[in-house]
């Protein structure tokens, strides 16, 4: 286990880098570590994957839905576009869905690499740095959300939901809802001591915009007061648009601007995510 | 292991080096320096500012003011590859509970931008090295504490580090797992791997040190080996005297003048001198009981009480 002594202070290492990994490199190998614990716990997440759109489509599309579209001839709601109600519920409770997840993945398991398991602590130790942390985490959120997203549409298939192929565009919109999420979440979880502000995050900001962000029924039946507030969510957007696509009715003009509202809040919530980690881990 | 940086070249150079947080001062302008292949201590007690020095060292916190260079490098400036030629065994354990033994080596290994086999190469080396080859394929999480810090010993050397820095290696565990540990890192040392510790145990400092530095209050209060020390700081021995509950605040009057200090602490007095049985011999003779009286050679424990009127936390 000794190797020739070498004249400079930094010499290379057996099997170690010399230089410093570029952000995106660190951000790699903390994907990899994401992957790594991932595969001992994917079975249980692939199941529930499949099992909550299901239990929804089938309460609210199906079951509910059977009483919403009473009454109409063709089967189909004309306040809704003239689509069944579960076909108008399915790819706006596709970008909710991801939302919920983006924001579970970026506040418990942000907490504990911070400060219950300390693994931030322990990458910080080698040439990995903060934003590759960061970058790196992100990344395992976008590849967890597109597999949702991918099962998501798999099960809306199987219950008829989906009208046209062109569903598939609605992936990847609603994946970008989730990462809209997933940064100033994550931002706003590296700024907490303990777990304890979690909980009302869930129960007075997801869980209304859940409800109330045209994922159910379309904005225009809320108080006009409440609309404004209802278009600035970025879950509004990404379902609107997750919508249109899969109804084959997107302009491109709607694509860029709801993309666009989605990127934006995704790319500040990301730089911020890195000041609060920097902030946090860096003392 | 090691690597040996030019002739004469401290690894670590500190000057004047402080760490704030905003008023408090964790460290207060210290200076030391580490040459290649020597084990150096950093001994105090809790909140000595040790952990913050290390830190600093370990370029994961920016040092406040002060100049410091570790392998010839800035830390503000070089941080990630210092990082990269380091081995951090921080105080509290960073393992991932839910992989295992080896699959911890496997992606810290990777952290470094090690290839996979250069890695299981390497793992399966460093198990054989802390004598985990057994527990290769078992979950972290039931390992007792002593096996978890010697798999953190063992991910430290992943990277083939030139500098190991251990932040209070053995706090927390019994006296069987700690003296293996000491084993492993005297082997390191031997193998010509330059050690940084901190501890607050004194018979870890005796044990590890060739050199180290006593720090209380954010300060460095003595440098030297532990001999040195002791010459410096201590007599050659020590009479520790133990009275009877409530006698000892009777006994301490008559004990004036025997030998060439007197320590009163709550719960023994400890009589500093270069003759201990002609001490403990008098302490008899002028009538005093106490309940014990024992003879030792003195340790480092000695010079931090000389040196700070305190006794280091256990």
């Amino acid at each position: 286990m000794s190797s020739p002594p070498s004249p400079a202070a930094v010499a290379p290492p057996q099997g170690a880098e010399l230089d410093p990994p570029s952000t995106l490199a660190g951000a790699l190998r903390v994907f990899e570590y994401c992957l790594l614990t991932y595969r001992r716990t994917w079975r249980g997440s692939v199941v529930s994957s499949f099992l909550n759109p299901a239990l929804f489509l089938l309460a609210m599309g199906v079951g509910l839905g059977s009483l919403v579209d009473k009454g109409h001839t063709s089967g189909a709601t004309a306040s809704l576009g003239h689509v069944t109600y579960l076909q108008y519920l399915a790819p706006g409770l596709l970008a909710a869905t991801l939302m919920q997840i983006a924001a579970f993945e970026c506040t418990y398991p942000v907490m504990a690499a911070i400060k219950w398991v300390r693994t931030y602590f322990a990458m910080l130790a080698s040439p990995v740095g903060v934003t590759g942390i960061v970058l790196g985490r992100f990344l395992w959120v976008a590849a967890r959300l597109l597999m949702t997203a991918v099962i998501f549409v798999l099960v809306m298939a199987l219950f008829g939901a989906v009208e046209s192929v062109d569903v598939v565009w609605a992936i990847p919109v609603s994946v970008l809802t989730g990462l809209a999420y997933a940064g100033p979440i994550t931002a706003f979880a590296a700024t907490r001591e303990n777990d304890a502000a979690f909980a009302g995050l869930f129960r007075f900001v997801i869980m209304p915009m859940f409800l109330f962000s045209g994922t159910f029924f379309p904005i225009s039946q809320l108080p006009p007061v409440l609309r404004p507030i209802a278009y600035l969510t970025p879950l509004w957007h990404g379902v609107t648009l997750c919508r249109q696509l899969a109804f084959g009715h997107a302009t491109a003009v709607g694509v860029v601007s709801h993309c666009g509202y989605l990127l934006a809040w995704t790319l500040v919530g990301l730089a911020l995510a890195v000041v609060t980690h920097r902030r946090r881990l860096v003392v | 292991m090691s690597v040996t940086p030019e002739p004469g070249a401290p690894l670590i150079e500190a000057t004047s080096l402080t760490k704030r947080f905003g008023t408090f001062v964790a460290v207060d302008g210290i200076d030391f320096e580490v040459q290649p292949g020597e084990a150096f201590g950093f001994l105090g007690p809790n909140g000595a500012g040790k952990t913050s020095t290390m830190r600093m060292i370990a370029a994961v916190s920016p040092v406040t003011e002060g100049r410091l260079r570790i392998l010839g490098l800035d830390p503000a400036t070089d941080g990630s590859r210092i990082r990269s030629r380091l081995g951090v065994v921080p105080q509290e354990d960073s393992l991932d509970l839910e992989l295992t033994v080896f699959e911890n080596l496997l992606i810290y290994g990777r952290y470094f931008g090690m290839s996979r086999p250069v890695i299981r190469k390497r793992a399966d080396e460093l198990l054989e090295f802390v004598h985990l080859s057994d527990r290769r394929d078992d979950q972290v999480d039931p390992l007792s504490g002593g096996l978890k810090r010697r798999l953190t010993i063992a991910r430290s050397l992943i990277n083939d580090p030139t500098l190991v820095l251990l932040d209070e290696p053995t706090t927390g565990l019994d006296p069987q797992a700690r003296h293996v540990l000491w084993d492993r890192l005297y082997r390191l040392k031997q193998q010509g791997v330059t050690l940084v510790l901190t501890t607050h145990y004194m018979d870890e400092a005796e044990q590890l040190c060739d050199r180290l530095v006593v720090m209380d209050d954010a300060r460095i209060v003595a440098e030297g080996s532990p001999r040195q020390l002791i010459e410096r700081w201590a007599s050659r021995e020590v009479v520790e005297l133990r009275f009877a509950v409530g006698q000892q605040d009777d006994a301490v009057p008559l004990l004036e003048g025997l030998g060439d200090r007197l320590e009163v602490l709550p719960d023994r007095v400890l009589v500093s001198t270069d003759e201990g049985d002609k001490v403990a011999a008098e302490a008899t003779e002028r009538g005093l009981l106490p309940e014990s009286v024992v003879v030792r050679r003195a340790s480092l424990e000695d010079v931090f009480l000389r040196l700070t009127g305190r006794t280091l936390v256990d």
